[in-house]
C-alpha cells in the first residue's frame, strides 16, 4: 500500500489527508511537532481571551483520526532525504514515505532587532507561543504593559487579546496608517480610530529600534527608532508578518526560495514530493493577481483539496477561483471579494461609502474603461460569498452591483440595511464625478 | 500546557476578569434581595409582607440591571465572551457547582416538599414562610392566596425579565437577539404569568392554562381532570380545549414550516425563555460530542413516543367514561373512543407514509428507528383499546401512570435536571434531551420547513466559536467548515452561533426548500471545474 506522509497537521495537511482518505485506501501519516491533534490556529486568540478552551479549537474529535485510519505522529522532522525517501526526526527515528507532502506552515518574522530573543519577546503563531503568552502575560500585574510591533492581522489580534485582560497595549505600526499596504485609506483610517476607541495606544509611523533587558534577561523596555523614546514593558509581541517554516529542508535537494517552490500542480522539483499551504511558493509567479506565497487559511485548504486529487490519480492543477478573505478588527468584521488594492491601479477607481457611526464602510473597485466590477471590501456589513463569486464570474459592472446589493446582504435578520444609503451616495458620486 | 485550564476548578479567585466596584455593589444589592427571600423561607416573619416582597424583588432586579449596565455599557458594542471559560460560575468551577446544587435543591423542595416553603402550614390552612411572603401579590392579581406555583411563576418571570434585560445589553448590536428577547419576556409576563391569573378572576372554574404552552409540552392539557375542569367551565372551557387542539395540529405546523421551530423555542416558550436569559451564561457548557448527539436522539424520541402513547391512553380512558359518585358513567361525547383511536392511527400512518415516500433518502439509517417508533405507537393503540379498562392503562393504574409521567418528565427532567443543572450541563438540556414538543417541532424542522442556517461559501476558518456557543450542543462548525448549511432538528434558532462568528459565516433564514441541504465536497472559492466535478457526484 502506498504510504503518504504529510509533514504538518495544519489546515492544509489535514485537508489533503481527509480528501485522500475519501478517495482512496492509501496509508496516511501526518507528522507534527506542535500538537497531537489538529487545532484551529485562527482560534488561538479565543483561548487566551477565555471564549474557548484549547479542546474546543479542535475541529475533529480525537477518535476521528483512528476511525479514518489517519496515523498521527508527533515529532520534529530534522532532515528529508529524498533519494531514499526517508524522514529523519530530531528524536532520532526515521520514517519512510512513498509520497511526501510538505505542509509546514509559517513562522513569525524577526528582523534582527537587538533583544528579539529575550524572555518576554515573542511571536504569536503556534500553540507554544500561546502557552508562552499565558506565562508572560497572565494578567496586568505580571505584565504591566505590552508593546506590539507590526500592524497586521496577527498584531491586531494580539492587541485585542491583551486588551481583554486589561493589559495596557502600545501598538507600534511602521506604516502611517493601520494595514494601509492592503486597505484603502478610508478603511484604514476608520480602523485606526476603532483601535484608539478601545484605548489601545496606537503609534503610527514608528519602528522598533531595540528591546532592552533587565538583570534577569527579561524584557524591560523598548526603544523607538524615530524618537528614541523608551517604553517600559514586560512583553513585546513581534507580529511583523510571517514567512515559510522550511529551514529544515534547506539542506535537502528540494528546491526552495522563500518557500518551497512548486508548479501549478503543487509538485516540487523532486518527484513524489509536494508542498501546500503557507510554506508553498508558486514557481513562476502568483496565480492571477495572487502572491506567490499565500499565507491564508482558505488557500491552504484549497491546495489540500486539489492535491488530494492529484495524489489519487486525478491529476489536477491548482486553480483557485475568485479571491476572497476575511478578518475581524476588534469589533469590526471585514470581508473581501475580488480585488481591491490599497490604491487604485491604472484604469481603476474606488467608490467608498462610510456610515456615520464610523464602524461600517464599503469600498468597491471598478475598471474605469468599462465600469467592470473588480472587487469589494466590506466592513461591519456581512455579504454573501456566493453572490459576489457569481457577479465576478459574470463580469458584472459596478452599476449592477450597487443596484443589486440587497441580494448580497448576509447580515442577521432584522438588521438595519444600508443599501439605499449606499446607492444614493453612489448616484451623487456619479453626478459630481 | 497552558496553566489556565484548571483554574476554574479551584476555589481561588480566577486571576483575570476582576469585576468592578460598581458590579460588586450591584451583586451585593441583588444578594440582599435574595436574602430576604431566604429569611422568609426560614420563617422569619416580616411585618409588612407587601413591602418586603416588593423590596426583595426590586433589589434583585435592580442588582441585575446595574450589574449589566456596568458590564456592557462601559464597553463598545460587540461580542462579550471574555473570560467565560475562566470564571468559576460559567466553567463548571466551584461556584458553578454551588449554584447547581442550590438550584437543584430549590426544585426538589418546590416539587416534593412544598410544605417547607410554607404552603398551607399556618392556621386554617393559610400560608407561612416564603409562600406567605407572596400572598399580597397573589391577592392583588387574582384575589387568592399564593401557592408554591405562584411563587415559582413570579420568580421565573422576574428572572426572565431581569436577565433578559442583561441579554439585550450584551447583544445591543444585534437586533435579532434583542427582538426575540423582548418577545420571550412578553410571552412569559403576559401569557404564562398574568393572563392565567386574570382568567381565574373572570372564571374561577377554569384550570390554570398558559395559552402559549402547547401540547405535548403541556403534558397535562388532555388529562381527564383537566378536561373535566374545562368542560365544567362552559363555553369558554370548550373554546380553550379547541384552541389547545388547534394550536397543536394547525398553528404549530404552519409556523414551523415558515420559520422553523425557533418561532416557539426561542421566541415564545417559557422554558426556552429562561434558558436564553438566566441561562445564557451557561450555553457553552452543552456537550458537542457525537456521543451526546446519539444519546439525545434516543432520549428525546423516547420521550416523544411515551408522551404520545400516554396522551392517547389518557384521552381514550376519558372518552370511555368516568366514575361519578361511585357509579361508572359511560362516556357520551360526540367523539367515541373507537373513532378517536382509529383517527390517531390513521393520522400517524399518513405522516409515516409521507415521510417514508418523500424523505426516505434523507433519513438513511434513521428510517429504521422511525419505523420502530411508529410500530410501537400503533401497537400501543391496540393495547389501549383491548386492555384499557376504566382505571387501567397498560394494566397499570392510570392514576399512577399519569403521576409517574408528570413526575419524571414534568419535574425531574424539566425542573431538576433541566434548570437545576444549568451550570453543569448547559442551559438547554431539557430542551435537548427531554422535551417532547422540541422533538415534534424538530422533526418537522428537519423534514418540512423553510428554515436553515446558511453557510457563507468558503469563509469559515474552523475557529469553533459557533459550536462553543451552541446551547443545543450542535457542532455547527462541522457543517460550516464543509460549506454546508445547517439543517438540524434540534436547532432552536437562537442565532447566537451567527452572532459570535468572527467571519460572518452563518445566517439564519427562511428560504425555499430547494437546495436547503447542500452537502459539498469542495468549497466555494476553489477551481470551478473541480467543484463541479466533485460536487455533482
Ligand atoms: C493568530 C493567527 C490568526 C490567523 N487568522 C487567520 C484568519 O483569520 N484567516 C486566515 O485566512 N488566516 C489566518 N491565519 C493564517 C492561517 O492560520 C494560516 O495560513 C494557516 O494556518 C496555514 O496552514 P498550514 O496548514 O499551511 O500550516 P500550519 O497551520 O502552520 O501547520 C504547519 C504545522 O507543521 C508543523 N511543522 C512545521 N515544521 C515541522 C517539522 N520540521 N516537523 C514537524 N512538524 C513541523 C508546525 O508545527 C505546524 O503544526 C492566522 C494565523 C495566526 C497565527
Ligand atoms: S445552531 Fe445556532 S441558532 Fe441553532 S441552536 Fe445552535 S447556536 Fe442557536
Ligand atoms: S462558522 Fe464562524 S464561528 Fe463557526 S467555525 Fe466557522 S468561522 Fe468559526
Amino acid at each position: 500500500m502506498e504510504h503518504i506522509v504529510i509533514i504538518g497537521n495544519g489546515i492544509s495537511g489535514v485537508t489533503v489527508a481527509r480528501h485522500i482518505r475519501k478517495n482512496s485506501d492509501k496509508k496516511i501519516t501526518i507528522v507534527s511537532a506542535e500538537t497531537d491533534h489538529f487545532f484551529s490556529r485562527t482560534a488561538l486568540m479565543y483561548i487566551y481571551m477565555g471564549h474557548m478552551k484549547y479542546e474546543h479549537t479542535k475541529p475533529y474529535e480525537d477518535y476521528f483520526w483512528k476511525k479514518n485510519r489517519i496515523e498521527l505522529k508527533r515529532g520534529y522532522v530534522k532532515t528529508v532525504e529524498t533519494k531514499s525517501k526517508t524522514l529523519h526526526f530530531e528524536e532520532g527515528d526515521t520514517l519512510q514515505y512513498d509520497k511526501l507532502v510538505i505542509a509546514t506552515g509559517s513562522k513569525p518574522n524577526k528582523f534582527g532587532w537587538p533583544g528579539q530573543d529575550l524572555e518576554g519577546a515573542q511571536g504569536l503563531y503556534s500553540k507554544q507561543d500561546l502557552d508562552n503568552l499565558e506565562r508572560n502575560a497572565p494578567n496586568n500585574k505580571v505584565c504591566k504593559r505590552a508593546v506590539i510591533v507590526g500592524g497586521g492581522l496577527i498584531g491586531i489580534e494580539l492587541a485585542e487579546m491583551l486588551n481583554s485582560r486589561n493589559i495596557p497595549v502600545t501598538f507600534l505600526v511602521r506604516e502611517n496608517s493601520f494595514w494601509n499596504g492592503v486597505l484603502p485609506e478610508g478603511e484604514s483610517a476608520m480602523i485606526n480610530r476603532h483601535i484608539q476607541n478601545h484605548h489601545i495606544d496606537l503609534r503610527l509611523g514608528f519602528n522598533l529600534k531595540e528591546i532592552k533587558a533587565d538583570e534577569n534577561g527579561r524584557v524591560k523596555s523598548i526603544v523607538i527608532t524615530e524618537t528614541g523614546e523608551e517604553i517600559d514593558c514586560n512583553v513585546v509581541g513581534l507580529t511583523a508578518g510571517v514567512s515559510p517554516n522550511i529551514s529544515f529542508i534547506k539542506e535537502s535537494e528540494i528546491e526552495t526560495n522563500r518557500g518551497v517552490l512548486v508548479n501549478r500542480h503543487l509538485e516540487t522539483n523532486i518527484k513524489d514530493v509536494y508542498a501546500i499551504g503557507d510554506c508553498a511558493e508558486q514557481r513562476d509567479s502568483g496565480i492571477g493577481q495572487r502572491r506567490p506565497i499565500e499565507a491564508v487559511w482558505y488557500t491552504g485548504r484549497m491546495m489540500g483539496e486539489t492535491l488530494a486529487q492529484t495524489i489519487c490519480d486525478n491529476k489536477t492543477e491548482y486553480k483557485p477561483g475568485h479571491w476572497f478573505n476575511s478578518a475581524k478588527f476588534l469589533d469590526i468584521e471585514y470581508q473581501t471579494y475580488g480585488w481591491v488594492f490599497a490604491k487604485p491601479r491604472e484604469n481603476e477607481a474606488h467608490f467608498h461609502w462610510k456610515h456615520e457611526d464610523d464602524t461600517k464602510c464599503i469600498t468597491v473597485c471598478y475598471d474605469t474603461t468599462n465600469n467592470k466590477f473588480l472587487g469589494i471590501n466590506t466592513f461591519g456589513i456581512r455579504m454573501r460569498h456566493e453572490v459576489f463569486d457569481k457577479w465576478l464570474t459574470e463580469a458584472r459592472d459596478i452599476d449592477y452591483v450597487i443596484n443589486n446589493l440587497p441580494e448580497a446582504n448576509f447580515d442577521p435578520e432584522f438588521y438595519k440595511h444600508f443599501e439605499k444609503d449606499i446607492l444614493s451616495a453612489y448616484n451623487n458620486n456619479l453626478q459630481t464625478a | 500546557m497552558s496553566n489556565k485550564l484548571n483554574h476554574s476548578m479551584s476555589l481561588a479567585k480566577p486571576d483575570v476578569q476582576d469585576i468592578s466596584t460598581k458590579q460588586k455593589i450591584a451583586l451585593a444589592t441583588g444578594l440582599v434581595g435574595l436574602l430576604i427571600l431566604i429569611l422568609a423561607f426560614f420563617n422569619v416573619n416580616f411585618p409588612n409582607r407587601a413591602v418586603f416582597l416588593t423590596l426583595a424583588l426590586s433589589l434583585i432586579t435592580a442588582g441585575t440591571v446595574v450589574y449589566s449596565r456596568d458590564a456592557y455599557l462601559t464597553k463598545l458594542e460587540g461580542i462579550k465572551n471574555d473570560g467565560v471559560w475562566f470564571k468559576s460560575i460559567s466553567s463548571r468551577g466551584a461556584m458553578g457547582w454551588a449554584l447547581g446544587v442550590f438550584l437543584t435543591a430549590f426544585y426538589i423542595v418546590l416539587y416534593f416538599y412544598a410544605e417547607l416553603l410554607g404552603a398551607g402550614q399556618g392556621a386554617n390552612g393559610t400560608n407561612t414562610g416564603l409562600i406567605a411572603l407572596f400572598d399580597p401579590l397573589s391577592n392583588l392579581l387574582s384575589g387568592r392566596d399564593a401557592s408554591q406555583w405562584f411563587v415559582y411563576g413570579t420568580l421565573y418571570t422576574v428572572a426572565i425579565a431581569a436577565f433578559g434585560y442583561k441579554f439585550i445589553l450584551k447583544y445591543r448590536h444585534n437586533k435579532y437577539q434583542q427582538i426575540r428577547t423582548v418577545s420571550v419576556i412578553f410571552f412569559q409576563l403576559g401569557f404564562a404569568y398574568l393572563i392565567p391569573e386574570f382568567m381565574h378572576v373572570m372564571n374561577s372554574d377554569l384550570p390554570y392554562y398558559d395559552l402559549k404552552s402547547v401540547w405535548p409540552l403541556n403534558y397535562y392539557l388532555f388529562q381527564d381532570y383537566h378536561l373535566n375542569q374545562f368542560l365544567s367551565a362552559g363555553n369558554i372551557g370548550t373554546t380553550l380545549i379547541i384552541f389547545g387542539i388547534v394550536s397543536t395540529l394547525v398553528i404549530t405546523p404552519i409556523l414551523t414550516y415558515k420559520y422553523g421551530k425557533r418561532w416557539y423555542c426561542s421566541w415564545v416558550c417559557g422554558c426556552g425563555g429562561l434558558a436564553e436569559t438566566a441561562g445564557d451564561s451557561f450555553r457553552q457548557l452543552s456537550s458537542k460530542k457525537m456521543s451526546s448527539w446519539k444519546l439525545e436522539r434516543w432520549l428525546i424520541h423516547a420521550v416523544l413516543v411515551f408522551s404520545v402513547i400516554m396522551t392517547v391512553g389518557v384521552v381514550s380512558s376519558f372518552l370511555k367514561g368516568g366514575w361519578v359518585d361511585g357509579v361508572f358513567v359511560e362516556g357520551n361525547y360526540w367523539l367515541s373512543n373507537e373513532a378517536f383511536l382509529t383517527s390517531v392511527g390513521l393520522f400517524l400512518t399518513v405522516i409515516f407514509a409521507g415521510v417514508m415516500i418523500f424523505k426516505r433518502s434523507e433519513l438513511g439509517k434513521d428510517a429504521l428507528y422511525g419505523a420502530i417508533g411508529y410500530a410501537l405507537v400503533i401497537l400501543s393503540l391496540f393495547v389501549v383499546y383491548f386492555t384499557g379498562t376504566n382505571e387501567e392503562i397498560f394494566f397499570v393504574n392510570s392514576g399512577t401512570l399519569k403521576s409517574a409521567y408528570g413526575f419524571y418528565i414534568g419535574s425531574i427532567f424539566s425542573g431538576v435536571i433541566g434548570t437545576g443543572f444549568y451550570p453543569i450541563l448547559g442551559n438547554r438540556s431539557w430542551c435537548r434531551f427531554g422535551c417532547p414538543m422540541a422533538a415534534i417541532l424538530g422533526f418537522q424542522q428537519r423534514m418540512l420547513s423553510k428554515f436553515r442556517i446558511t453557510t457563507n461559501g468558503g469563509q469559515c476558518i474552523s475557529c469553533g466559536n459557533c459550536s462553543n456557543s451552541c446551547e443545543m450542543g450542535i457542532d455547527v462548525r462541522h457543517y460550516a467548515q464543509k460549506g454546508e448549511n445547517i439543517v438540524r432538528s434540534s436547532c432552536v434558532g437562537c442565532g447566537v452561533c451567527s452572532a459570535v462568528c468572527p467571519r460572518g459565516v452563518l445566517k439564519l433564514e427562511n428560504d425555499s426548500m430547494d437546495g436547503r441541504i447542500n452537502p459539498t465536497e469542495v468549497l466555494l472559492g476553489n477551481d470551478v471545474n473541480l467543484m463541479d466535478l466533485l460536487n455533482q457526484k
